[in-house]
């Protein structure tokens, strides 16, 4: 057993370090680090110096634009990526849609869509969950009828992630009904400016339209978008669920979350004379969840370990979604504690670029009840943590 | 031992729970929040010709009886329809501190107008580094002649944008954190030399931050002797602290009656998710929070309405508060998870509870406070 870092490794933590310093850009870092709204424009300016850099895909194949980085270095750079507070490029094009297309896409398609997203010049959405079909997805009704050279869809997609900006959506979409839920399900491509496509933003509780539904009337798809065989998508969309749960953990944004978090509690004056941090009893929780994320961590670097000696990452994953998520939402809890009334406040223009006033409360004390109620979702989203279990109970302890 | 409600206080229940379920749904509640008070004239009106009003009052100053079992019968039923009109800063804390301090004069001034529906109040208290510590009062008062100066900011000050008066909490003698040296002082909201920056809370009520920049106010506008406002002020923020978690308690019974209906008609592989044991077991335990939480309110009420001393009465409160805390992280996240995404959208009425409770949970002193405040009391 080792777990130190070799030389080399150490040296590459360098470089990944000077790198974010140098490049990475500051006005960016000044939104990230006081909690300001990130726009559309953000990400891809971003995305295209990490692109630049060639390290925007490190879980690509090479061919394709990997890093061919070990598991070892991928770790590493998700770790400063995250402990700068530097976004990891969007996942829907890179993390979900990409792997798909090179695992299972013909040349053309290949050749048609990964420079795209590899170089950020087209966002991607995801159209799987509908208002029917959630945790179990495989119930999903929209339907794509083929029509000569083209695919007709209707039906509508909901929980659509910043689909506002989207260019393309991949969907799963049904093309057999008559065959068991999973089995006539199919994978399609489709461009968000096809008429019959609306887009309606759905509000969340922090008064944000994140999300959106994605309504399509007689859409017309060109076949050709069809990936790899119809009604094979399900299996395609699993595959991408191993993808997806690549840093599921989030375990670099909650040590970035933590480390904030001890520094305001020592800022936060108790109220008789001391700092939070001098009170035990908040002292004890903010060590509880430092600790979970401390064995959640080293519970990600074995999934990671495993894989590279050649296992696929398994039904253990689960561990990390339920885990990451439920001690992201904790973390969420104690910035609320430490705000306290400071927390109540709803004034959401504080929060956006240009706004020149001065803040109800200090730093992002005043966004804490906001980030706290929108991060519900993350128990939700992904496979919910009752989905997770279920995959535990089913396919690792064998009840 | 006898926990049934008397005659009046039934038919106290039986008014606010028409109410709620006639005239405030969630529609109408939305348009009262995005109204530019943020709450409905016509509904406090309302609450003054049925005399809700007065609940808070004793029968001395011409109200209900101020009986704390009172208080937490219309506010549980307002809980269930998350009614968002100005009863605690108004009633509650403003009305108990006036009760417990005013003189027959300021009584004979206020107490009318507040139960005749005719005059909003907020009491500032809370300051930026004061976290919920009563006592922690940086704001001045300063003698000048036969006036008072009064120096400080405010925060978090409930119904602060509406108030036509403030009750303004400030230190006449004494160091930041000392129990002495704490006075009331009621001020025109207009005054001169005060501002206001007023918003929005997360659940929809509206507050205000107050600066005060020189305030003059004459000597009659003290409530109290000088110097020794806190223990009414520790009273009036207990009453208020009893009243929301009696909220909370209505609050999570339609989050619980809410969720149990989803799961039963919500289907996913082919049956109603209510069906699964696991979450069967969730909903139970929500249940059962919801009961220890009833239960521990009804405590406190009684408590409070007892010969009790001072200190077995803010125990018992803070004992409440400390588990109605639990209570709604428990049924308040559950209840969005087993609904799922669906209530994390700004549409459905659920999030908007578990947004009232969740802010319910850290007003007035959050568990960790009370249990501690409870621990050392």
């Amino acid at each position: 057993m080792n777990a130190d870092f070799t030389a080399e490794e150490l040296e590459f933590q360098k470089e990944v370090r000077q790198f974010l310093e140098a490049e990475f850009p500051k006005d960016i870092k000044h939104k990230v680090d006081n909690g300001i709204r990130l726009e559309k424009d953000d990400y891809v300016r971003w995305q295209k110096i990490l692109y630049k850099k060639g390290w925007v895909a490190p879980n690509w194949p090479v061919e394709y634009g990997g890093t061919g980085w070990n598991p070892t270095q991928k770790y590493i750079f998700a770790m400063e990526m995250g402990l700068y507070g530097a976004m990891e490029p969007v996942a829907f094009g890179m993390k979900m849609v990409a792997p798909v297309i090179y695992s299972f896409g013909n040349e053309e398609q290949k050749k048609r869509f990964l420079p795209d997203i590899l170089a950020s010049n087209v966002w991607w959405c995801q159209g799987y969950s509908e208002p029917n079909a959630g945790s179990d997805l495989a119930s999903l009704k929209t339907t794509a009828v083929r029509d000569g050279d083209h695919y007709i869809v209707n039906g509508t997609k909901t929980w659509t992630t910043l689909g506002q900006h989207a260019d393309w959506i991949f969907c799963l979409v049904r093309t057999d009904s008559t065959v068991k839920k999973q089995e006539g399900i199919s994978f399609l491509l489709i461009d968000m400016k096809t008429p019959g496509i609306k887009v309606s933003p759905i509000v969340l509780l922090d008064g944000e339209p994140e999300v959106n539904e994605v309504h399509f009337d007689n859409v017309r798809v060109p076949a050709e978008n069809l990936i790899g065989e119809e009604n094979k998508g399900w299996t395609y969309a699993k595959v991408l669920l191993t993808h997806e749960r690549t840093n599921i953990a989030q375990v670099p944004n909650s040590k970035l979350k933590l480390r904030k978090l001890h520094n305001l509690a020592a800022n936060t004056p108790d109220g008789n004379g001391g700092t939070l941090l001098d009170d035990p009893v908040f002292a004890r929780k903010l060590a509880e969840v430092d600790i979970q994320v401390l064995a959640l961590e080293f519970a990600e670097l074995r999934t990671l370990a495993a894989v590279s000696v050649g296992k696929a990452p398994g039904p253990e994953s689960s561990i990390l979604k339920i885990v990451g998520t439920e001690a992201t939402q904790f973390i969420d809890e104690l910035y609320m504690e430490v705000a306290a009334y400071h927390c109540m406040p709803h004034v959401p223009e504080q929060f956006t670029e240009g706004f020149e006033g001065e803040r109800v409360a200090k730093g992002t004390l005043a966004s804490s009840a906001n980030v706290y109620f929108n991060n519900r979702k993350k128990s939700i989203y992904g496979g919910s943590n009752e989905v997770q279990k279920n995959i535990i109970s089913k396919a690792v302890l064998g009840l | 031992m006898d926990f049934s409600y008397s005659d009046e206080q039934q038919m106290l229940q039986d008014s606010v729970q028409k109410f709620v379920m006639s005239q405030y749904d969630f529609d109408t509640r939305r348009k009262y929040l995005e109204s530019e008070k943020g709450f409905s004239d016509e509904a406090w009106n309302l609450f003054a010709e049925l005399g809700w009003l007065t609940v808070p009052f004793k029968e001395e100053d011409g109200g209900f009886g101020g009986s704390a079992v009172d208080l937490m019968v219309v506010m549980e039923e307002f809980g269930k329809g998350m009614v968002v009109e100005p009863f605690i800063p108004t009633g509650v804390i403003s009305g108990g501190l006036i009760t417990d301090l005013g003189s027959a004069e300021q009584k004979e001034a206020l107490i009318g107008a507040i139960m005749e529906g005719s005059l909003q109040l907020a009491t500032a208290y809370a300051e930026a580094d004061s976290r919920y510590n009563l006592a922690a009062v940086g704001t001045t008062a300063t003698k000048s002649g036969d006036d008072y100066v009064l120096n400080g900011t405010k925060i978090q000050v409930l119904n602060g944008p509406a108030a036509d008066k403030l009750l303004v909490v400030a230190r006449t003698a004494g160091g930041q954190f000392d129990r002495d040296g704490i006075s009331v002082f009621i001020v025109d909201a207009t005054a001169a030399g005060i501002s206001k920056r007023e918003y929005t809370n997360v659940d929809g009520h509206r507050a205000a931050e107050i600066h005060l920049k020189d305030v003059k106010v004459a000597a009659s506008a003290l409530l109290g002797a000088e110097g020794a406002a806190l223990p009414a002020l520790e009273a009036a923020i207990d009453r208020a602290t009893l009243a929301v978690g009696a909220e909370a308690v209505g609050a999570m019974d339609s989050l619980l009656k809410k969720t149990v209906e989803y799961a039963k008609t919500r289907k996913q592989f082919g049956v109603a998710i209510g069906t699964f044991q696991a979450l069967q077991h969730r909903m139970s335990e929500m249940f059962i929070e919801c009961q220890l939480a009833r239960s521990i309110v009804i405590m406190a009420a009684m408590k409070l309405d007892s010969s009790a001393s001072v200190q077995e009465k803010a125990k018992a409160v803070s004992a409440a508060k400390s588990r109605v805390g639990r209570a709604i992280r428990k049924v308040g996240q559950e209840a969005v998870q087993i609904h799922g995404g669906i209530a994390v959208t700004d549409e459905l009425d659920v999030g908007h509870y578990f947004k009232r409770v969740t802010t319910i949970e850290h007003l007035f002193g959050n568990t960790d406070f009370h249990t501690l405040r409870y621990a050392r009391l």
